[in-house]
């Protein structure tokens, strides 16, 4: 019985009781469900550790002189908190979500791979683990940023063949490898194992996001661990491939590094844009406008952005022609990228909007995002680029993103599917609050980063020029505030998988396969595989998703 | 569409480029001082794509906080709304209008790229002719050259596309942990201080001893990295007498943030004195910040590690 009406879920009865053997997720389970929450909750742990980051890069720069740790822990505490933020947080939630609704949306019992998918997963808390324990050798952990471009990243002042950035190294070789087993584990599952019925076509967006991003992953992540493997060879053997005192070539490096790293931005933000697309129907309950056009932009995104990297060289001795062509590859991100925008913008007009928890955030994300588009159009003109590149500017257009989209994006996935994950509702006020927030410490702690950095405020800096004093002031605070909004979100999602009123296989009225299964989803998933018959988001439609058995 | 629905829309439009020309003519209190011929060009471009900008951010939230205010669900209305798949003009309308406009901004971005004649390092290695570019001297020199002639350290050397006369001014750009040092060859003077004659062009040939750095002078919105082992050529053109700020733009380890320095610009006669008296001053070791703060405890509430060494305070003529 499929047919997704209002009459349809008065008679949703709670299902059966919640898991309650925690064990199993300190466990090596093959279990795609199991594996997806042990790596939403290794994130987040991850993500309360490159926040602490956060807060002391926001103590320090409080005031202009260097005064709160020295600069060598200045520079290391920018180092891991981007390393953190992006290796632990956002790399293993969205592979976390992908990992648990995956196989639920295209009607899969669970990845192709399962043991390949267990692997993975226990790769990133030994990377983790690694990464702060290069806080105890000598020297301590890298402070070449989370670039770590040679020849700065080559020097090594303790002599120590175990230093920081060798530790570093191998961490975010063991992150890319886990990421590569990752995605062909997800491209397997997408293109070999959706239910009958479910054509491509057929598919929920957030799939068509996820194959994008882990195609980009495919063909990008060996690029980068190359360039990793040289580095360490040149910093533990002594070749000599970015070494320019020996004849090697530090700019080679960069290419290395953003060839992968710039796609590595959509591998980041496609998924985000798969949970827009599946949250803006069912609280606007409207289908997806453009469907079609808005799966297909994912995948002409996830191709264009193979060839946009230089435009994080403009300024590294990159030739006129090269300039240009790049400067054009990257605006032309911005046509798929803007069609998904307006899709959603005419998914919610003349919608019924519902303001839920997710929804808001969901809301409110797209708001940040459209704004650090602009500033991302400004930043791929080459003149604007020579002008603001590495200073504050840069630091706020990427924060509006990686916070303000991703990471809200993110949280609105978190309250939206906590209900079908755990079984259990959360609290609405709660939500509510760490929205309001988020979303006023955001734009506190990285808007004024803007203007500091049209003004020539650098970016990696633990001193600067008094004149920067004020809005520096302005983003401590909110950067303090962003640090507070956590704690409803911990009160709140603790609470409510203790306590939470047991939630209904389908809370939000929604449409999809993984509404139509237990909250939280019996171990195999389906009793019976599913045969898909219409598109997704069919909302106002009242025909059925999948046919009656 | 209905008539009325068409002058509602116009109507918005209009007021939302007004809003956005606003916006774009604020741009310009954003930005530092405009010290260089350079800084016109991009403060133009910057202003242009914020107004730009600014009207599409302004139509899309717009859009959307319309809906969250007026198109609330009832309390108990759970019914859905209209069934709305897509609709191929409009689609096909805004894949379009971005097109064209990425055309329109890469185009215009490309002629304020060429106008600054930005140079790539290499491309211009000693050839005393800006090649295609028209350069973004300052306008206009006039009259300019009897002053260069009789400066010994300048020379008249092309003319571009608009005749103006530019004279070049070669001074060598020397990074190194944590340290500037600029020498004036013709006189073999060495400064830890820029100093440069008003509308003239500079040409700069940068080197570094050791990492990355960065040349950036926010006031002149020129940023070029200098990379070890290679010739950089860079070009630009103060227009505005003042006292700037240099600072490293590209991370170079423990003392990135001190690595910073004046730059004085100053009448073509003032900058030939100076020039003469630096000549006349005895070389000594310069200030450096980087050096004396490792030399110190450091004073921060948490210590750090060890740390690349600095390396040797700069020995010039003329330190502030
Ligand atoms: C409370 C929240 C956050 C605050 C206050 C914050 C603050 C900052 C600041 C001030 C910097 C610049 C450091 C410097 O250049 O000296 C920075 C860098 C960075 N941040 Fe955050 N951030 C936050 C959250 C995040 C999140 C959620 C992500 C990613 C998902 C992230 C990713 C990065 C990255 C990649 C860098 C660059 C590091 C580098 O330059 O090597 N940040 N952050
Ligand atoms: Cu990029
Ligand atoms: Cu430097």
């Amino acid at each position: 019985m499929t047919n997704i009406s209002v009459e349809d879920i008065t008679g949703d009865a709670p299902q059966q009781e919640p898991r309650t053997d925690w064990k199993q997720y300190f466990s090596f389970s093959t279990d795609h469900k199991v594996i997806g929450i042990q790596y939403i909750v290794t994130a987040f742990i991850l993500f309360l550790v490159g926040g602490i980051f956060a807060m002391i890069i926001r103590g320090e720069l409080i005031t202009p002189e260097s005064d709160l740790v020295d600069r060598s822990v200045y520079n290391a505490m920018f180092t891991m908190h981007g390393t953190v933020m992006l290796f632990g947080w956002t790399f293993p939630i969205l592979t976390g979500f992908a990992n648990y609704f995956v196989p639920l949306m295209i009607g899969a019992r669970d990845m192709a791979f399962p043991r390949l998918n267990a692997v993975a997963f226990w790769m990133i808390p030994i990377a983790a683990i690694l990464l702060m324990a290069s806080f105890f050798v000598p020297g301590g952990p890298a402070q070449a940023g989370w670039w770590s471009y040679p020849p700065v990243s080559l020097q090594n002042p303790t002599g120590n063949l175990i230093n920081g950035e060798v530790i570093w190294l191998l961490a975010v070789a063991i992150s890319g490898v886990s990421s590569i087993m990752g995605a062909i584990n997800f491209v397997t599952t997408i293109v070999k194992m959706r239910a009958p019925g479910m054509t491509f076509f057929r598919t929920p967006i957030f799939v068509w996001n996820v194959f994008s991003a882990q195609i980009i992953q495919l063909f990008g992540l060996p690029v980068l661990t190359a360039g990793a493997v040289m580095l360490l060879l040149d910093l533990t053997v002594g070749t000599s491939f970015f070494d320019p005192t020996k004849g090697g070539d530090p700019v080679l490096f960069q290419h290395f590094f953003w060839f992968y790293s710039h796609p590595a931005v959509y591998v980041i933000i496609l998924p985000v844009f798969g949970v827009f697309s599946e949250i803006f129907p069912v609280f606007a309950r409207k289908p997806l406008f453009g469907y079609k056009i808005v799966a297909i932009s994912s995948l002409l995104i996830a191709g264009v952005s193979g060839i946009v990297w230089v435009h994080h060289l403009y300024v590294s001795g990159t030739p006129g022609w090269m300039r240009l062509f790049f400067m054009l590859t990257t605006m032309f991100v911005s046509v798929p990228t803007g069609i998904k925008v307006f899709a959603w913008t005419a998914t919610i007009w003349g919608g019924k909007l519902r303001f839920d928890t997710p929804m808001l955030f969901a809301f409110g994300a797209l708001i940040l995002f459209v704004f650090a588009g602009i500033t991302g159009i400004t930043l791929s003109s080459v003149p604007i680029d020579v002008h603001v590149n590495n200073t504050y500017y840069v630091v706020g257009h990427f924060h509006y993103v990686l916070y303000g989209t991703v990471t809200m994006g993110m949280f609105a996935a978190i309250y939206f599917w906590f209900p079908k994950m755990t079984g259990r509702m959360y609290y609405e006020g709660l939500g509510k609050l760490h929205f309001w927030l988020a979303f006023i410490g955001t734009n506190l702690n990285f808007f004024p980063m803007h203007p500091l950095g049209l003004q020539g405020m650098l970016r990696r800096v633990s001193s600067y020029a008094p004149e920067y004093e004020f809005w520096n002031i302005i983003a401590s605070i909110g950067g303090f505030l962003l640090g507070v909004s956590t704690l409803p979100f911990i009160l709140n999602m603790i609470g409510s998988w203790i306590h939470g009123e047991q939630a209904p296989k389908n809370p939000w009225r929604a449409i999809g396969l993984e509404w139509l299964v237990a909250s939280p989803p019996p171990v195999e998933n389906f009793e019976e595989i599913p045969v898909v018959v219409s598109e997704p988001y069919g909302y106002g439609k009242s025909e059925p998703l999948v046919a009656e058995h | 569409m209905k008539i009325r629905n068409i002058l509602i829309l116009s109507a918005i439009a209009i007021l939302l480029a007004a809003v956005s020309l606003w916006i774009g003519q604020w741009t310009y209190s954003w930005m530092p001082p405009q010290a260089a011929a350079e800084s016109h060009l991009v403060d133009k471009l910057f202003s242009f794509l914020i107004t730009l900008g600014a009207f599409i951010f302004l139509g899309v939230t717009g859009t959307l906080i319309y809906s969250a205010i007026f198109h609330r669900a009832e309390q108990y209305d759970t019914s859905d709304g209209p069934p709305i798949e897509g609709n191929i003009t409009l689609e096909i309308v805004w894949t379009a209008i971005p097109v064209l406009l990425v055309f329109w901004i890469a185009t215009y971005s490309y002629q304020i790229y060429e106008q600054m004649g930005i140079q790539g390092p290499m491309e211009a290695m000693h050839i005393h002719i800006p090649i295609g570019m028209r350069s973004a001297s300052a306008a206009p020199i006039n009259g300019d050259a009897g002053i260069v002639s009789a400066s010994p350290t300048s020379s008249i050397v092309s003319t571009d596309a608009t005749s103006n006369v530019i004279a070049f001014e070669d001074i060598e750009v020397n990074a190194k942990q944590w340290a500037w040092v600029f020498r004036y060859p013709e006189k073999g003077i060495t400064s830890t201080e820029l100093h440069l004659p008003v509308n003239h062009r500079i040409r700069l040939a940068m080197q570094s001893e050791d990492v990355l750095h960065g040349f950036y002078i926010p006031a002149f919105r020129v940023k070029q990295d200098i990379i070890p082992n290679r010739n950089i050529d860079f070009e630009f053109t103060p227009i505005r007498i003042g006292k700037y700020e240099l600072t490293d733009s590209e991370f170079s380890g423990t003392y990135f943030a001190t690595m910073r320095a004046n730059v004085v610009v100053e009448s073509p006669e003032d900058y030939k004195k100076w020039l003469a008296e630096a000549a006349n001053r005895k070389p000594c070791t310069a200030n450096n910040q980087a050096a004396s703060e490792y030399a110190q405890e450091s004073k921060e509430l948490i210590k750090g590690w060890v740390t690349v060494a600095p390396a040797q305070a700069p020995v010039v003529n003329y330190s502030n």
